[in-house]
């Protein structure tokens, strides 16, 4: 057991080893930083310079194993554009990014496991073939066209919601939010809508399936049998038995909902850790770039190994294969 | 005993449709090569040989299997918008009214104008309007469609190609290597691919070569994992220890037993695959890290459009948007359909 978790630390730091090489080459040692740092009539003289005090000079490895001693204390290099520290600049911006994505996975749950318990009901109806077509445009329809055709209508026409910004943010244990504001959240409302839909469809895919199931079972017939009402059975005893696995996979699905706010916060100009991307990489803010690169890279990991590490826990099957190996 | 025996000449239709496919297969290699290449036949007659070559090898795909495939309105209509976006695409240069890549051709006079107005000198009508440089959206569009779809589908097929030799070797050579190759492919698939293609066009730089790379990367490992389960599970049936058995080389049993035995299920996925990878290139082009601006594909119309949009210039990206919507739901579609017909698990 303790062999296995060892095994998987030592991949996890293996990979990020690995992510660190690849970053560091994909993203300094394309171009000469150096060139959109100064002016374009500068002196070799002056390049020269430029060049030492970044260290830009010296052979790459030494670069190299500056950059991975420098990133172990936690310093991936300053921002060219705002002058901070970049990992300091991304974590100012990461609650947004943050509150984004947990009212998107509560949106997600709200909207589809209605449909999916429905669907599920209705399996063979049109009711349940319509929202398992509509479940496939929710999974192929691009998240910046469903963000644009949302602003279109709620924005620019009706002129209920704002189309774009964060508004107001209240200051909660030292974390500006925009949840708990009312006027933040009318500014939430359709980027968190437009990044719940893909999740929304796995919601309802995953409610549907369960649903199915759970209506073959001996404790269904017996609430029939008591005369319970139909609309009972599916949404207090079904839906107790199918949220547990809806909330494993939606909170594995934390991490790509973090992933896909890139384009969302994109589309309502909502400053979050995608949006500082997306603007660091059109202004070649390199550092940022790596910083956001590196620290997305260690989310992940981390919640792999926690994945890794729950599902060993749980599985006895992964506990002895992992032995065995 | 007269010896009137006739030998009728051979008219298998398994291996006359063999010929079939290939045929049409070659044909489409061919033009394609024309028309990258600009050399051969001129670029109308290539289109017109490729457009035959595709909707053949769609019919060699789909022999005796029509009244299956074709079960309800809904597989009529999305495969009528497919082929017709597909044309849209091949003839984008002979269909369009003007050539949105010619600089020459664009007039900054006429930005911006709504759908159904004209040009300044009244010889062109915009029928879909014009965007911030005076470019007709229509020809937009077409143009867009063509970079859209050809980009997706030259990623799709080589990220498949990738896919299948590396899932192969992996499934034929077990131990120590498969074991490798697994754990890289897990690793990958373990992220999102919208981050690792962000990643990657964030070091690549914008273009045209750079997006379809990217795009590679993204998908292999999606591949090489199918392609493993399929071959580990067609490795333990009995044709291939019969081959084992004739004692050919391994080669011989992976290229010809093994392999045509796995490519069917990855026909259906990569209909779907180029659908989601449609969607992964327009969002990274409408992010602004996809393709150039000077061959805009569908996502970077959009883009351009989107600043307007809310001064009500809803024109400049709601039709690009629009056909990007009929692109992907009409491969969705006819994927789903074709899954449904090849299912190899509903048929066995």
């Amino acid at each position: 057991m303790l062999v296995f978790l060892l095994r998987r630390l030592a991949q996890s730091v293996f990979v990020l080893i690995a992510m660190m090489v690849v970053v560091f080459f994909g993203v300094y040692m394309i171009g000469n930083p150096v060139d959109i740092l100064i002016s374009p009539d500068a002196t070799p003289a002056e390049i020269e310079e430029t060049m030492a005090r970044f260290g830009f000079d010296q052979p790459v490895y030494i670069q190299f194993l500056k950059f991975v001693g420098n990133a172990l204390q936690g310093d991936l290099g300053r921002s060219f554009v705002h002058g901070e520290p970049a990992v300091q600049l991304i974590l100012s911006y990461m609650p947004a990014t943050l509150e984004l994505a947990l009212l998107g996975l509560i949106f997600s749950i709200a909207i589809g496991v209605p449909l999916g318990v429905y669907a599920g009901y209705k399996a063979d109806r049109w009711q349940g073939r319509a929202i398992m077509t509509g479940s496939i445009f929710g999974f192929s329809l691009p998240n910046f066209w469903v963000g644009m055709l949302l602003i279109l209508i709620f924005a620019v026409e009706l002129r209920w919601l704002p189309s774009t910004g964060r508004g107001e943010t209240v200051e909660v244990l030292g974390l500006r939010l925009s949840i708990f504001s009312s006027n933040g959240l009318q500014y939430m409302i359709l980027p968190a809508l437009t990044l719940a839909l893909y999740k929304a469809s796995l919601v309802t895919r995953l409610a549907r399936a369960g649903t199915q199931e759970a209506l073959m079972q001996d404790y269904v017939k017996f609430a029939r049998a008591k005369g319970i009402s139909e609309t009972r059975i599916l949404f207090v005893h079904v839906l107790k038995n199918i949220m547990i696995p809806i909330i494993t996979v939606l909170g594995l699905e934390l991490g790509s909902m973090i992933a896909f706010a890139v384009v969302t916060e994109t589309v309502f100009a909502w400053p979050g850790m995608g949006k500082l991307l997306i603007d660091s990489i059109t202004t070649l803010d390199r550092p940022v770039i790596v910083a956001y690169l590196m620290l997305t890279v260690l989310i992940f990991i981390i919640i792999n190994f926690a994945v890794d590490v729950i599902y060993t826990l749980l599985d006895p099957r992964v506990r002895v294969k992992g032995e065995a190996a | 005993m007269s010896a009137d025996i006739h030998i009728a000449p051979t008219t298998d239709p398994a291996k006359l449709w063999r010929i079939a496919s290939r045929v049409a297969g070659l044909a489409v290699v061919a033009a394609l090569v024309m028309l990258l290449g600009g050399v051969g036949l001129p670029p109308l007659w290539s289109r017109i040989i490729l457009l035959v070559g595709l909707v053949a090898l769609a019919a060699v795909l789909l022999r005796g299997k029509y009244a299956k495939f074709f079960s309800g309105p809904s597989a009529y209509v999305a495969t009528a918008c497919l082929l017709l976006l597909i044309v849209l695409a091949i003839f984008a240069t002979e269909l369009s009214p003007q050539n949105p890549y010619d600089l020459r051709q664009l007039d900054i006079m006429d930005g911006r104008q709504p759908p159904g107005s004209t040009n300044f000198d009244r010889t062109l009508t915009f029928h879909l309007g014009t965007d911030e440089q005076g470019r007709d959206i229509l020809s937009g569009i077409l143009y867009g469609l063509r970079v859209s779809l050809s980009v997706s589908i030259a990623a799709t097929l080589i990220a498949m190609l990738i896919g299948v030799v590396v899932g192969i070797y992996a499934a034929w050579a077990g131990g120590r290597i498969e074991a490798i190759l697994m754990r890289i492919v897990d690793f990958q698939l373990s992220f999102p691919s919208i981050l690792v293609a962000l990643m990657l066009m964030a070091a690549f730089g914008r273009g045209l070569d750079k997006i379809v790379i990217a795009l590679i990367i993204v998908q292999w490992a999606y591949y090489a994992r199918t392609v493993r389960g399929t071959a580990l599970s067609e490795t333990r049936k009995e044709y291939i220890d019969a081959a084992r058995g004739l004692g050919l080389p391994a080669w011989r049993i992976v290229f010809g037993h093994l392999l045509p035995n796995c490519i069917p299920p990855l026909i259906v996925i990569s209909t779907v695959q180029v659908a989601n990878t449609i969607v992964l290139e327009s969002s990274l082009s409408f992010l602004g890290v996809g393709v150039p601006i000077t061959q805009p594909s569908l996502g970077l119309l959009i883009a351009n459009g989107y600043g307007y949009m809310l001064s009500g210039q809803y024109w400049m990206s709601m039709y690009p948007g629009v056909a990007l919507l009929a692109i992907v739901a009409a491969i969705n579609m006819v994927g789903d359909r074709l899954r449904d017909t090849l299912n190899p698990r509903l048929t066995r």
